[in-house]
């Protein structure tokens, strides 16, 4: 895209931002406009909040420092779970990939385990594992893990069959296959799913805290939700919503460290 | 010659292939085929006609029904472990540079890296790629990852060299050229070579002898022929010269048939 075109494009889209940040001030104000709706001018502040106040909360949980507890806590459920279920998700497509005897074995089961829907483990993982991080790692880890897999899975089969062939005439043994052709392989597919999988891992964290906690950033929106602040609701959705773009970020840098052999668009330099 | 023992020989080989629904198809039956050391042997036939199955039976990589395959006298069970393989697909693993392609093989035998990488400059040098070893599969052109893939297969300095149509994918000029650089690399080093292709007049440039393959299914040897042009040679220039017509008139004769063969049964 030309630069001129995606400056323009940047401009609208911060104007955008400020005009629904404008309306929703505007709107929710009690003292700017008459009611519109409800008969009660603090009522559209009760139930929308109030931009300026949201600011106001995440400027005083940052600055004294109360919310770094509690984001550590998800941060470091969010990490765990996604290098945990990675892990797993590599090591378990990798074997029943180049396995068909368990692969045919598993297959129901994987299929059930999957289509399963993964919150409903939350209150199990919460009995297994207590109230603490270790529950909500685990259901990150259940969420993280059939997309590595699936994905890993999928790699392994999709191997070119000549650069397997090459690759045992060149003279590479099976671990050397499994090191040099069926890793790197599966990795890009693994990669391709990391911005899918790192987003879950924060879903799980997030759930599972709001699922029954004592710290996390799920249980500071579950605390505010009871007592009926909204501003602090909101703030504890757009301290999540920056950490997610952050980590989406984290994951982009990490494709173009580790994907720098596949062709990306505009960049395939023939000669 | 005919005392010396083969390089790579193929007995008697079938190969039948059974599909899941119990079908049956015979690639190819009753196939001999000997080639000396040093020899530069073509096998060309009409298109489906098993010829990279004959391949692969020779590398190893496919079990034959029947027959065996010898490799300078001993019998060959697993991979052939003398011979390189150029693929006629792409072979390249794309995420290795062009220097990691070809120091694979080194690597997978367990030399020393830093030695391999100086080995794989050279043949990168040798084969026109000197200052591209950093360069991934998908930045170079089709040519080019064709030459890394021959400087791949031949830095392991294999005894035997089979060739499944690998220039089949490039343009006439590209293919000339690479035609002239293998005939230059083998000449330098002669190794045994079977080269698999489908255009006669490639074959007839480049090999010692041509053995013609019958239209499959069930295709076997139909007839050889031994090319006595003289070396070394320029590709594209020896097409002019009278005995190439002459000697590509005789096999022609042998093949047209087998051609008009293939022809009819993939329109039916």
């Amino acid at each position: 895209m030309p630069a001129k075109g995606n400056r323009a494009l940047r401009i609208w889209q911060f104007a955008l931002f400020a005009a629904l940040l404008a309306a929703w001030y505007v709107l929710t104000s009690p003292t700017l406009l008459p009611p519109l709706y409800f008969d009660d001018p603090n009522k559209a502040a009760f139930f929308f909040g109030e931009p300026l106040k949201v600011a106001g909360r995440i400027v005083d949980w940052f600055s004294s420092g109360f919310i770094y507890p509690h984001l550590w806590v998800t941060l470091v459920e969010t990490a765990l779970a996604f290098v945990i279920g990675t892990v797993l998700g590599l090591v378990m497509g990798l074997w029943l990939a180049l396995s068909p005897t368990a692969s045919a074995l598993l297959d129901p089961y994987l299929k059930a385990l999957n289509s399963m829907p993964r919150v409903i483990l939350a209150p199990i993982f919460a009995m297994w594992f207590g109230l603490d991080m270790g529950s909500k790692v685990a259901l990150g880890v259940t969420l993280v893990f059939f997309i590595v897999f699936f994905n890993v899975y999928q790699g392994v089969r999709e191997v070119s069959h000549t650069v397997l062939a090459n690759a045992r005439m060149l003279g590479a043994n099976e671990r050397q296959l499994l090191r040099h052709v069926y890793v790197p392989s599966a990795m890009s597919w693994v990669f391709a799913s990391l911005h899918n999988s790192v987003g879950l891992a924060f879903v799980g964290a997030v759930v599972g805290e709001y699922l029954g906690s004592s710290r996390g950033v799920g249980y500071l929106i579950l605390q505010a939700e009871g007592t009926f602040d909204f501003n602090a609701v909101v703030a504890g959705i757009v301290v999540l919503t920056a950490f997610a773009l952050l980590l989406d970020w984290m994951v982009t840098l990490a494709e173009r460290r580790f994907l720098v052999w596949q062709p990306r668009g505009g960049e395939t330099e023939k000669i | 010659m005919g005392s010396q023992l083969p390089a790579l020989a193929l007995e008697g080989v079938r190969v039948t292939f059974v599909s899941q629904d119990g079908g049956r198809y015979t690639a190819i039956r009753d196939t001999t085929l000997r080639v000396a050391p040093g020899e530069f042997v073509s096998v060309v036939g009409p298109t489906g006609c098993g010829k990279s199955t004959l391949l692969n039976v020779a590398a190893g990589l496919l079990q034959p029904s029947a027959g065996a395959t010898s490799v300078f006298g001993e019998m060959l069970s697993g991979l052939n472990r003398k011979a390189g393989y150029l693929f006629q697909s792409e072979a390249l693993m794309p995420w290795r540079t062009a220097l990691q392609n070809v120091t694979a093989g080194l690597e997978f035998r367990g030399t020393d890296p830093a030695q391999a990488a100086v080995q794989a400059e050279e043949w990168l040098r040798r084969v026109g790629l000197g200052g591209f070893g950093a360069r991934y599969p998908h930045q170079l052109s089709g040519g080019m990852r064709k030459r890394v893939a021959l400087a791949q297969a031949l830095i392991l300095d294999p005894e035997i060299i089979l060739m499944d149509e690998p220039f089949a994918a490039l343009d006439i000029q590209t293919r000339h050229l690479m035609e002239n650089e293998l005939l230059e690399l083998w000449s330098a080093n002669r190794k045994s070579v079977v080269f698999i292709t489908h255009d006669l007049e490639e074959a007839i440039s480049l090999s010692d002898r041509v053995v013609v393959m019958s239209a499959g299914p069930e295709s076997h040897p139909i007839g050889e022929f031994v090319i006595d042009l003289p070396r070394p040679r320029d590709v594209a220039e020896i097409r002019l010269t009278p005995r190439f017509i002459e000697l590509h008139g005789l096999i022609w004769a042998a093949m047209k048939e087998e051609v008009l063969k293939s022809y009819a049964r993939q329109r039916q």
